[in-house]
């Protein structure tokens, strides 16, 4: 009986401090990112790790989404004779939704999977420890300026995505469909606002799944095992609840920005 | 209290000892590992922490070096107590100090070089050639220059262990923890390492500790020794007078005896109980 | 070397990425067409828009010229008053031109439709366009035709 209780207990209790730890992590992530300003160059080889190489996977997925959008607008469009309409189609999903969701999820699988199991192995091998014995603290060498690298990448990726999907679903509606051109830019440039659609979709979006993608990928390595186990469990659950956290702060950001409520 | 009785063995510099350990303890989820353990470190020396593997030595160090907490007692460093500074006091503690970990820990995205520089690039403003010097200073001192290109992953265990001490020294600390310096060395380098350490301890009056098993090399150079089992500090002294103890168990851990009061054995409850359990459908 | 390459790899992406917002703010976007309003206004009176809204394009022989830039109601004549802005290019437009309000496609956006009258005197700015065409309701258009229909076949059944 007892037992059952205490096992409640720490059911409630553990993710809370765990949940609280999160929350001191990030305080401590962000106090360590002035660090960078003495040493720029530390970012040059974390952009590179997180966004050079997470270019390729962005710009397949994106011009078949893309390309996908095309053809499945066109066979809803084309019953009503509004195949005009399929650039607007095309390129509200995209600012709106799928360009920032995607970009962060795919980024969740490439990036962040990759950054929880290097700072876990660097935790496991004692790199860290070894790196506090010299006196140089892991949140300024080598947290901050992975956090930062991601907080830049996300943003950029997710234009890129969105601007080789918007090409996707031009090159089927267009060269391959037969849709007008001219329509299909005017009718898009007609209906997506720069202010309610680009800025709130692309980049107030992907502002929030940058922050959110790389805290938890860099508080899952912290915070792993030292073993080889305890680092497949963390890079596992780093994509794990990255995903769940950026569709549901979607949900609640499209609440807020498109005004449905 | 008892600090000056336990070493008055030799007349010392400075007489103050370098660290002091009083009423250590500290557990790890439910075992103890230390109970009220008193230790000196004494300075310009070089002293020696053994005891048969899980008696704690890696533990002490990561206590003495203020990377975990003792549950219970003080330990000073320098006067200073190491557990109640803040990060950026201990850091600047920790600038002079140096530690060998048992693993090595080189970071494994930079050379050899750039692990040996490492230290030198975070905490001094030197021109790259002077930096390039002393890292080839270094590096020479442990016979590896010549592997300055390669990367960790391209280094033998010991090979590593010895990259990592070039590392630990590149600061010139006022202390150098070693753990298990001598593990997987080959008969010449671990020669090479001894002279080393001696060395470096006669020429820039460092204070050493060394965490090993290996009785003879740890005692050739040690002027103190520690012996650690359960928790505690069964025996400390000369490597001379520990040579000639009466105590059984001083005797067989310094001469590796197989039997003797030392157990070999993780706690367990009894063998035959353990395997009678096995063998009956649980 | 190898660092060099490194950081060309890495200015490389910032540029494209950097590119890729400039190009949805500039061609996928109307961010062009928010700063530059230099055009003239014109007001045009309809009993009914349908379902214009401000920003619908303006066009004169399917060609762009301006957009709209207001919708108000005239409370006392209960009519519905837009306000046009029209390229200045576009400045020798008849007085008596018409305006309607159109739609693209039988489900297409709806906008605003200009035809050329035949007067010399050109719209300015301030000026109303008097000749204007509602918007086709569809739910009106359906009730016509059927009672249209209701009243030329013999009734079979009556409609409410
Ligand atoms: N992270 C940990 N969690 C729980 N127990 C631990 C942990 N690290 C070490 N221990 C326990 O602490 C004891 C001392 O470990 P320590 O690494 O200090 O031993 P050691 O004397 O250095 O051994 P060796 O000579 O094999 O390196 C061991 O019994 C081990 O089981
Ligand atoms: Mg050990």
């Amino acid at each position: 009986m007892i037992a059952v209780l205490t096992k409640i207990g720490q059911s409630v209790l553990d993710p809370l401090a765990r949940m609280g730890r999160a929350n001191l992590f990030f305080l401590r992530l962000l106090g360590a990112l002035s660090f960078l300003l003495q040493r720029p160059g530390l970012l040059v080889k974390q952009l590179h790790a997180v966004g050079v190489l997470s270019l390729p996977i962005i710009l397949v997925s994106g011009l078949f989404v893309g390309m996908v959008l095309g053809l499945q607008g066109y066979a809803n469009l084309v019953d009503f004779g509004a195949t005009s309409s399929l650039g607007t189609v095309v390129a509200l999903s995209l600012v709106r939704e799928l360009g920032p969701v995607l970009t962060a999820l795919l980024y969740a699988g490439r990036a962040g999977s990759a950054l929880t199991a290097g700072i876990g192995l660097m935790k496991a091998t004692e790199q860290l420890a070894s790196m506090q014995m010299m006196a140089v603290d892991p949140f300024q060498r080598v947290l901050a300026p992975r956090f930062l690298a991601g907080f830049i990448a996300v943003p950029l990726l997710t234009g890129i995505f969105t601007a080789v999907g918007i090409l996707g679903g031009y090159l089927v509606a267009v060269v391959q469909l037969g849709v007008d051109g001219g329509a299909f830019w005017a009718q898009m440039q007609a209906k997506v606002h720069f202010f309610t659609d680009v800025v709130n979709g692309v980049v107030l979006k992907s502002l929030v799944f940058g922050v959110v993608a790389n805290w938890i990928a860099l508080f899952e390595g912290y915070e792993a095992q030292p073993t080889s186990e305890g680092i497949s469990l963390a890079t596992t659950r780093t994509v794990v609840s990255t995903s769940l956290a950026v569709l549901g702060l979607d949900f609640l950001l499209t609440a807020l920005m498109f005004g449905v409520w | 209290m008892s600090t000056s009785a336990t070493l008055s063995h030799t007349a010392l510099p400075n007489n103050k000892p370098l660290i002091t350990v009083r009423g250590l303890s500290f557990h790890r989820s439910e075992r103890i590992i230390f109970q009220d353990v008193d230790l000196d470190i004494p300075r310009g020396r070089i002293t020696a922490i053994m005891g048969p593997s899980g008696a704690g030595k890696t533990t002490l160090l990561r206590l003495i070096s203020g990377q975990i907490r003792p549950d219970a007692g003080r330990i000073e460093v320098d006067g200073v107590c190491i557990h109640q500074l803040g990060r950026r006091e201990l850091y600047q503690l920790r600038k002079r100090m140096g530690m060998l970990f048992q693993s090595g820990a080189l970071f494994t995205d930079l050379s050899v070089f750039d692990n040996v520089a490492f230290p030198l690039r975070e905490h001094t403003r030197l021109p790259a050639h002077l930096i390039r010097t002393l890292v080839l200073m270094k590096l020479e001192s442990v016979g590896l220059r010549g592997a300055r290109e390669l990367m960790p992953a391209e280094l033998s265990g010991g090979m590593a262990r010895r990259v990592a001490l070039a590392r630990a020294i590149a600061l010139d600390p006022m202390m150098i923890l070693y753990d298990e310096p001598f593990a997987g060395q080959d008969p010449i380098s671990m020669g090479v390492l001894i002279k080393l350490i001696r060395t470096l301890n006669n020429a820039l009056g460092l204070t050493s500790i060394i965490v090993s098993h290996d009785v003879k090399e740890t005692a050739a150079i040690a002027d103190y020794l520690y012996l650690m089992s359960d928790g505690r500090v069964v025996e400390h002294g000369t490597p001379a007078t520990l040579g000639h103890s009466a105590s059984p168990w001083v005797t067989q851990f310094m001469h590796a005896l197989p039997d003797g009061p030392v157990s070999f054995h993780y706690p367990a409850p009894p063998y035959s109980a353990d395997l009678l359990l096995a063998g009956a459908p649980a | 070397m190898a660092k060099k390459n490194l950081e060309l790899a890495v200015g490389l992406f910032v540029v494209l990425g950097l590119a890729a917002l400039f190009l949805l703010a500039l061609k996928v976007s109307d961010i062009a067409s928010l700063g530059e309003d230099k055009g003239y206004r014109v007001s045009a009176r309809f009993e009914n828009i349908g379902g214009l809204k401000v920003r619908a394009p303006v066009t004169l022989g399917g060609v762009r010229i301006g957009r709209v830039v207001g919708i108000d109601l005239d409370p006392q004549r209960y009519e519905a008053v837009v306000t046009l802005s029209i390229d200045p290019r576009y400045d020798h437009l008849p007085e008596d031109s018409s305006a309607s309000i159109l739609t693209s496609g039988l489900l297409g956006e709806q906008y605003v439709g200009l035809e050329p009258g035949g007067m010399d005197s050109a719209l300015k700015n301030g000026s109303t366009l008097k000749l204007t065409q509602s918007a086709l309701v569809l739910e009106k258009l359906i009730g016509r035709m059927v009672t249209n229909a209701a009243s030329g076949d013999p009734p079979p059944a009556k409609t409410p």
